[in-house]
């Protein structure tokens, strides 16, 4: 499913419309878009801030998402990290900075770590992308990264804990075998205020090892 | 004393879903009709607004309502302000609007026309002191602080002069207090230093922001908010929300980090319950990473001076102190009273004058900030107490276990004893582990442009309250809830302290439920989670609470099955006799009888003296089980105190200023331990938090325009994976304090401050020696000190990059 097209029909153009006004109006699914700010800028009243574009209107797309279809509709400013937690409900994946510092954020696509706060949605559309809450097996059987960091004690207040786990799923994907040394690189783009970096790297170095037993 | 559960290792109830992401943060909470809200930051540091204009916004489609200084009832000054028309720090909120999504709120923020009159500012205590010429952050007032009353205050030409270049003035003080004869101490001492410092504002960058969540319901004000405390926050957030305690159910179930930035209510979280009430929808308040370093508070900076005399056996004979608060424009945190403390109980000085003033910038509300001032003073004490010991030839483990505080020692002005110290235990075991002696010999050899530097640092806090309520509730399944308001600061504290009312009736903790986090779960009154305090507060009110349940368990067994009260014991989920064990009763059965007989043992009659908070929750379990509740009563001997000592190794390139950690060893001296790989965790996330603040993080704010510069983590510094020793190790000294019901007590702040000054002695160390007075420890400062140059900054200059 590479690319869908939404409809050209006119008719198709004003059922969506109207479903978006319905939603404006009803307020049951909360929208949101932009969320700018960003250095001195955000403290202007008057400033330069970008503002949406006028007239900007949401167009459907489907992007797969922890393995299943999800048809949604997107602003062409989304990110997907917005589309995940306003429009699909999935709140696992976290806002820390919302712009591309900390890594709370952080998702798989295409089996390749991206922080969603800075991805736009559009860009996605055909590919895999896996959150927080698609790592568990279908009886709920935690991954290993999950359960080491159990294990570990590796979370402490747990705000970057979806995005530690997504960012050492990514890592063990591509290096089922790293040395301690190449985990803290790979996880480096992941801030944990708590500082509980060391019980992270005790999880990811146990994951490996255990993913290792299962597969031998 | 072996415990079943106190002691052992356990997987807390709130993990998983922090690792599954179905743990719930403010912002992840949504109700049908709920609209967005963003607050207008003031883009000046001080200023006046003179007129709104929102009619241009108001009109725009999807905007439902606006929120100004004028719809809210503010605390007196210089408390912290919800919404202002006199912004005081650049990012405070002066007003808030509310619309269907955030693009049309953002949109509509840049409609709303201010009419502004800018005031004068100052981001330098010392311009606000000075007696001509003075710039104050606020119209009415200069200092002020907790404890310290709103006032203006100047210092004379002459205290100024009589400072001579780069040495702190010391002008008439705020507060000040001394015992012994200090004048006469320094006339004994052999050694006598007087420094000059600055420690540097920093902020708490929690990860997550200070979003909240809030609406109406039958009556009722819902807010799902991002705090450290749960019971705790209800009477402030009612009161700014202007309803009663009762009408407020709150939701803290997870907490993205505080670090003392969220230990009470704050002003914008009443921000969404105000709109909310205002516009009759549900509001979200997001609150993005940059308004965060506006109102996510900061740790207080210290100007000042510090004067040490020492005997020639390296014994502090007297100190003399100056703190000058580098304050926010709000009334901020009592920073510069704890750095006294500090200084007091951790080198038990013979003599000891201490003086303080709390000065106003436009800047930041300052609250508490892990270790507020403890730490500050541990980062100058710490490398000073090594300067002595080099010039006096005395080891530097030695030089503080010979000013170290013992057993009982006292602190503070009041002199005071602590509940327990056993800080040299600590030193002792650190430099036994670390291997100390071997390491020492390292210290200063070179390889290519490397050198090595091995530090040891200290640090205290104070580890506990007393006072608040317990409550159990014993259901007729056999399962004990235990619940707690204490919060979710990410310690699992909630959870290990709990596990003491289990301890206490001998529950299996399988049979064990922690019910927390949501005012609708029936929760006693309680402190919230700061200030080290949990581990002995929550240990103290599970201990009663449980306690309690324990004597109706065996009054019941007594009424039941004959015999006195006294003649039961319990283990295995059975009250038995003692002399004849297999004669007894469930503790299903106990709380099926506990509803029958009604009563106290249903909760149906209440203790006198426990708060009405507990007194309702309680109230709304009776007759579902046995209901064991109780204020803490016990006795209170002594400050419960916590100690930490840190050692470090570290390489420290002198041509680049770089330095490595190669290995760190955090110990703390926090009683008996509840559960060693939590206690883990906090010394070394401590560990990662003190380097930060030794060598990376800052506050800056430009004097010219009083705008921020650190207002993104990469400006900011908060450590990465990539400031992480290779290794690092943690310990505990695990001896009980005598007071405290099981012996244990609190931890979370001092083993930063043993990092720190670990770190930063290391890095003197690694210079012959040098001392910086300063903090952080940047690689420029490292630089200049090789190259013998003169910094790039005035000794008292603060807000420097």
């Amino acid at each position: 499913m590479v690319d869908y097209r939404t409809g050209d029909d006119e008719s198709s153009r004003h059922s969506r419309r109207e479903f978006i006004k319905r939603v404006i109006a009803s307020g049951a699914v909360a929208s949101s878009a932009t969320y700018v700010f960003g250095g001195l800028q955000g403290c202007s009243s008057r400033g330069t801030v970008a503002s949406a574009v006028p007239g900007s209107v949401a167009r459907l797309v489907r992007i797969n998402v922890n393995g299943q279809e999800r048809p949604v509709d997107v602003l062409p400013q989304e990110t997907l990290a917005m589309t995940l937690r306003y429009r699909l409900g999935l709140t696992g994946t976290k806002l820390g900075c919302d712009r591309d510092e900390c890594g709370a954020c952080s998702v798989t696509i295409d089996d390749t770590l991206y922080n969603s706060c800075s991805v736009l949605t559009h860009s996605v559309r055909g590919r895999k992308v896996v959150t927080v809450e698609g790592l568990a097996g279908p009886n709920g059987e935690l991954h290993p990264v999950q359960q080491a960091f159990i294990d570990e004690l590796s979370p402490q207040c747990g705000f970057c804990t979806p995005g530690q786990v997504m960012a050492a799923v990514a890592l063990l994907k591509h290096n089922p075998n790293p040395t301690r040394d190449e985990a803290r690189h790979a996880m480096a783009g992941n801030l944990c205020r708590c500082g509980a970096y060391d019980n992270y790297l005790n999880g990811v170095m146990r994951a490996a090892a255990s993913s290792k037993a299962t597969a031998t | 004393m072996t415990y079943k559960l106190i002691g052992k290792n356990f997987t807390p109830p709130d993990v998983l879903a922090k690792v599954t992401g179905q743990a719930k943060y403010a912002e992840d909470f949504r109700a049908d009709g709920m609209v967005f809200c963003r607050f207008l930051p003031s883009p000046f540091p001080h200023a006046r607004v003179k007129s709104i204009d929102a009619s241009e916004a108001l009109k725009m489609e999807g905007v439902v309502g606006i929120l100004t200084a004028d719809d809210v009832k503010n605390a007196p000054a210089p408390a912290p302000t919800i919404l202002t028309n006199e912004p005081r720090f650049v990012g405070e909120p002066v007003l808030a609007l509310a619309a269907v999504d955030e693009t049309t709120v953002q949109n509509a923020l840049e409609k709303i026309k201010i009419e502004w009159e800018p005031l004068p500012f100052t981001v330098d205590p010392l311009k606000s002191l000075q007696p001509t010429k003075h710039v104050d952050a606020r119209l009415d007032g200069n200092i002020g602080a907790a404890g310290v009353k709103l006032d203006t205050l100047r210092w004379t030409k002459e205290d100024f002069d009589k400072a001579g270049d780069g040495k702190l003035p010391m002008g008439k003080a705020a507060q000040e207090w001394s015992y012994g004869d200090v004048d006469a101490a320094f006339a004994n001492a052999k050694v006598v230093y007087d420094e000059s410092f600055v420690t540097a504002s920093n902020s708490h960058h929690s990860m997550e922001p200070r979003s909240c969540m809030a609406y109406w319901q039958n009556g009722k004000c819902f807010v799902y908010g991002s705090t450290q405390s749960q019971s705790f926050i209800v009477p402030a957030l009612a009161g700014m929300i202007g309803i009663k305690p009762d009408e407020l159910v709150y939701v803290a179930e997870f907490c993205g980090g505080g670090f003392g930035s969220k230990g009470g209510a704050y002003p914008v979280m009443a921000i969404p319950a105000l709109m909310s009430k205002k516009i009759n929808r549900p509001v979200m308040m997001r609150v993005s990473r940059f308004e965060e370093y506006a109102v996510g508070n900061a740790r207080n900076g210290f100007v000042g001076r510090v004067k040490l005399g020492f005997a020639e056996n390296g014994r502090l004979l007297a100190a003399d102190l100056y703190i000058v608060q580098e304050g926010g424009a709000h009334n901020g945190f009592w920073d510069f009273r704890n750095a006294a403390d500090l200084v007091s109980i951790m080198y038990q000085p013979e003599a000891m004058r201490w003086r303080g003033v709390p000065v106003f910038g436009n800047t930041p509300t300052r609250s508490a900030q892990r270790g507020p001032g403890y730490n500050q003073m541990a980062y100058i004490m710490e490398p000073l107490i090594d300067r002595a010991a080099r010039e006096l030839k005395i080891d530097r483990v030695e030089i503080r276990k010979l000013n170290g505080p013992d057993m009982n020692s006292p602190v503070g002005k009041d002199r005071s004893p602590v509940s327990s110290c056993y800080i040299k235990d600590a030193l002792a075991k650190g430099a036994e582990r670390f291997k100390w002696a071997e390491r020492i010999a390292r210290s200063g050899q070179r390889k290519g442009s490397k050198v090595t530097g091995v530090g040891v640092g200290q640090a205290y806090h104070p580890a506990g309250f007393n006072g608040f309520d317990g409550l159990v509730r014993l259901a007729p399944d056999g399962i004990l809830h235990i619940h707690t308001g204490v919060g979710n600061l990410g310690t699992f504290s909630h959870s290990g302290t709990s596990r003491i009312a289990a301890e206490v009736l001998k529950c299996d903790w399988e049979k064990c439920v922690v019910v927390r986090g949501d005012t609708r779960k029936h929760l006693p009154w309680n402190i919230g989670q700061f200030g080290s305090n949990t581990s002995t507060t929550m240990a103290r009110t599970n201990y009663v609470a449980a306690m309690d349940a324990l004597q109706k368990m065996k009054e019941i067994a007594a009424k039941d099955l004959g015999g006195k009260p006294d003649d039961y014991d319990v283990d295995g989920s059975r009250v038995f006799a003692k002399r004849s064990p297999g004669r007894g009763i469930t503790y299903a059965k106990v709380a099926q009888r506990a509803i029958e007989l009604g009563g106290k043992y249903t909760g149906k009659e209440l203790p006198g003296d426990i708060n009405p908070m507990t007194k309702a929750s309680a109230t709304a379990l009776a007759g579902s089980g046995l209901i064991g509740v109780a204020k803490d009563n016990l006795p209170v001997k002594g400050e419960p105190a916590a100690f930490a000592a840190c050692f470090v190794e570290i390489e420290l390139d002198i041509e680049t200023g770089q330095h490595r950690v190669i290995e760190s060893l955090n110990i703390g001296d926090c009683g008996t331990v509840i559960h060693p790989m939590g206690l883990d965790t906090q010394l070394k996330g401590a560990t990662v938090q003190g380097f930060g603040a030794a060598t990376l993080e800052g506050m800056i704010y430009d004097p010219q325009n009083g705008l921020p510069g650190a207002i993104g983590f990469y400006q900011a510094k908060p450590p990465s994976y990539l400031d992480l020793p290779p290794l690092m190790q943690t310990d505990w000294v695990d001896k009980p304090d005598p007071v405290s019901p099981l012996g244990t007590k609190g931890i979370g702040e001092p083993p930063l401050g043993s990092a720190a000054t670990a770190l930063l002695c290391a890095i003197s160390d690694a210079l012959g020696g040098h001392v910086f007075n300063r903090t952080p420890v940047r690689p420029d400062m490292i630089i200049n000190a090789v190259a013998k140059r003169p910094q790039s900054h005035q000794p008292l200059q603060i807000h420097t990059a």
